[in-house]
């Protein structure tokens, strides 16, 4: 097959571009540069192209450099300040997927010939009766099903995660079978976009204007103030002007009062999570899995906790129609997960992808 | 993959980008690169013989541009010598740098560096030459540096009206110009006339890479940009590179002697080429018209397509060109001089530049028609 492999310039894409290679594939590397603006955390950088375009030929394969700019602008950045103006906690790594790996990658690769579009993310994709679903990776201490959750359709069938089915101990071994100069380069960790020097609050400073809050406790009492209450986040401890003692969770934020409460861990708990902007890549809507239980992750690699589907009267759950909600009721209390934040429901085997949404309200 | 490119066959139609070197050039470089290494600035035999190769070079050279031996300085190619016009200019000239916003970003960069005043252009991409005056009678400029050919869109701006304009509003200004893309199309004579500093690189008319020529005009101040041995009468320090010089001079020669027929058989071909994509391809023009561009330049635009996908799928066929310029991390930016000349946005993201030079045969233009025209058929269909 003609096949188009994204390549971060990371270890996972150097090993897919071996494995596809050896698998007969005729493959073509691809580095999209996303960021336009500064950064200094090597990556999305001109030094990753580099160690992309090095493995490319190394493994004997053509490379090109897509402009994705414009696009990355326009869904990952701009949603990521507004999501802070309005005080939630955006995830802007499942945006890149959604809007550029796998939506302007695979149009450009179908637009160019190309059979399949491939990534190096740890998740499988597997048959299930005439279809196709996202699976956990091979490793599950790598897995990544969870930012790759909202492919579906006719995407699954036209994408390919090589090395998903592989250890990351694999993985690295195999590029450094091959000699690649990428072997052991470490995994990225940050947003791309944000600069360690600067930071989050650097990099929002200059986009949008930060405004200062009261800490309160949940009497009301003024206990401190903090600089930038869209910068806050709940459940965060540290930051807060607040000394030591007991330890204190932020338990709610409120931009539009500009407050930040603060509580013991208990204030934290919740017995549900409502989501919204809900994908089903699978089935399309939450009839299948309404009064099921699932398991839930709300992070990149997060703990699973077993919940149990409500669909709302009278409700749309399609994908992504709008006011679609779904509310997810803990079998045992959880710690809230922020507005804005990514939450993916799992079979109750931790396997296949069921769905997932953005929560809406955390309680 | 297609046939063309499996069999290791391309149509490079990327001149403006590199020309490829001709034989006489490769010959004198090799031979200086081997057989006689010395360095010229010493005093002994081997080094006197090389100091004569330099010598007479630098007299072939002057001679077809038609200036003084000694106002010839050779340098590493086109982006060192439009620094060490414009910063030389301004480190010497104690004003700002002038350039029009078409430029060649290694003029556009060291103007900017310097906090210098870029005038914009018409939509051929010409200098606004009312533009111009009226910027330059704020008083205060050092350097005005304005390009022979423009390197994308090849659109050639009329440097005795510019000089005209640069002597009657800025009596003082140094002015330069980068005419790294003129050399296969324009007498360098009737050029020099007009400006006190022009620019080549060599690689652009079938000389090495790493190689170019600053000529400046006796008495025009410039600080020098390199500074160490003094070489180049102290304009220019630094070890001659006696292959590079040798093989600057040589493939200008070739391309001199060899001008008048190759503009008027490329001048056909070109036409060949526009025609043939513009008539058969329905959202393809061409973004100036051929009457203001020199004969190697075909710019294309094809409305509502990505330069990317063409220039993928014309790879593909083994077609050579490209759009636009390259960041450093190689992605394709959009053109600032397209946006400088004013076109539409879903016009410049679907340009590419055909450029045609001495290895150009009519088989290319016919192969390179034939896969552009596919391609954008085919990213047409894939929209619809």
């Amino acid at each position: 097959m003609k096949v188009l492999l994204a390549m971060s310039g990371g270890v996972d894409s150097s090993a897919a571009a071996v494995v596809l290679r050896d698998d007969g594939h005729d493959v073509v590397g691809v580095t999209m540069r996303l960021w336009g603006g500064e950064s200094d955390t090597g990556c999305c950088s001109v030094s990753d192209v580099d160690d992309a375009r090095r493995v490319a030929q190394q493994v004997g394969i053509d490379h090109l450099v897509f402009n994705f700019s414009d696009d990355f602008d326009a869904h990952v950045v701009g949603p990521y300040v507004d999501a802070h103006v309005n005080g939630t906690t955006p995830n802007p790594c499942i945006e890149c997927n959604r809007h550029l790996k796998f939506d302007r990658l695979i149009r450009r690769g179908r637009e160019l010939g190309f059979d399949a579009v491939a990534t190096g993310h740890h998740a499988r994709i597997a048959p299930d009766g005439g279809s196709l679903r996202v699976m956990r990776g091979a490793d599950r201490a790598k897995d990544q099903s969870y930012v790759v959750h909202m492919l579906s359709g006719a995407d699954l069938g036209y994408v390919m995660f090589p090395v998903g089915g592989m250890q990351k101990s694999e993985v690295r071994e195999l590029a450094a079978r091959a000699g690649l100069r990428t072997a052991a380069k470490p995994d990225s960790q940050d947003v791309c976009f944000i600069g360690s020097t600067a930071g989050r609050g650097g990099f929002l400073g200059s986009r949008m204007d930060l405004h200062p809050a009261d800490v309160v406790d949940a009497s009301g009492r003024k206990l401190g103030t903090v600089d930038a209450v869209e910068l806050v986040t709940l459940g965060q401890r540290r930051g807060l002007g607040l000394g030591g003692g007991d330890k204190r969770y932020v338990v709610d934020v409120s931009v539009a009062e500009r407050r930040v409460t603060v509580g013991d861990e208990e204030m934290l708990h919740s017995q549900g999570v409502t989501l919204g902007d809900l994908s089903w890549p699978h089935a399309g809507d939450a009839t299948a899995v309404q009064g099921a239980t699932v398991l839930v992750q709300g992070s990149a690699h997060g703990e699973r906790h077993e919940a149990v589907v409500e669909v709302p009267d009278g409700r749309s759950t399609g994908n992504h129609s709008a006011g679609s909600t779904v509310r997810l009721v803990w079998s045992r209390p959880q710690r809230r997960i922020s507005p804005g934040q990514t939450v993916v429901l799992y079979d109750t085997t931790d396997t296949f992808v069921l769905g997932g949404g953005i929560v809406t309200d955390p309680r | 993959m297609a046939g063309r490119k499996a069999q290791g066959k391309h149509v490079y139609l990327d001149h403006a980008a590199s020309s490829p070197m001709h034989a006489a050039a490769v010959e004198a470089v090799q031979h200086y690169m081997g057989a006689e290494y010395a360095n010229p600035s010493g005093s002994h035999a081997l080094a006197r013989s090389a100091r004569r190769v330099i010598d007479e070079s630098r007299d072939i050279v002057a001679e077809i541009i038609g200036c003084a031996p000694g106002e010839v300085v050779f340098t590493s190619g086109g982006t060192e010598g439009a620094n060490a016009a414009v910063l030389g200019a301004v480190r010497r000239g104690n004003g700002r740098a002038v350039c029009p916003a078409a430029e060649h970003h290694a003029v556009l960069h060291c103007v900017e560096d310097t906090g210098g005043t870029v005038v914009p252009v018409l939509p051929d991409a010409t200098v606004d030459l009312d533009a111009l005056a009226s910027e330059l009678s704020r008083g205060g400029a050092a350097v005005v540096s304005v390009m022979a050919v423009n390197n994308e869109v090849g659109s050639v701006n009329d440097m005795e009206r510019v000089a005209r304009v640069v002597r009657d509003c800025a009596p003082g200004a140094v002015l330069h110009t980068d005419a790294v893309q003129a050399a296969c199309w324009t007498d360098l004579r009737e050029l020099w006339r007009h400006v006190d500093v022009l620019t080549l690189s060599a690689h652009k008319f079938g000389g090495p890479k790493g190689a170019g020529v600053m000529v400046v005009r006796e008495g025009t101040g410039l600080a020098p940009l390199i500074l160490g041995g003094g070489q180049e009468r102290d304009r220019r320090s630094g070890t001659l590179n006696v292959p590079g010089v040798v093989g600057t001079a040589v493939a200008l020669a070739v391309t001199n002697s060899n001008r008048e027929g190759e503009v008027a058989r490329l001048e056909a071909l070109r036409r060949r080429l526009v025609d043939a994509v513009t008539s058969r391809v329905g959202c393809a023009t061409a973004t100036v018209p051929r009457a203001q561009s020199v004969p190697g330049v075909a710019h294309i635009c094809f409305e509502g397509l990505e330069s990317e996908s063409l220039l993928f799928l014309l790879d593909e066929e083994g077609v050579c060109v490209s759009a636009a310029s390259a960041c450093a991390s190689g992605a394709m930016e959009p053109s600032h001089v397209l946006a400088a000349m004013g076109v539409p946005r879903s016009r410049m993201m679907g340009s590419v530049r055909f450029s045609l030079g001495h290895t150009t045969t009519r088989e290319d233009i016919d192969a390179a028609v034939d896969a552009a025209v596919g391609a954008a058929e085919r990213l047409v269909a894939a929209r619809s």
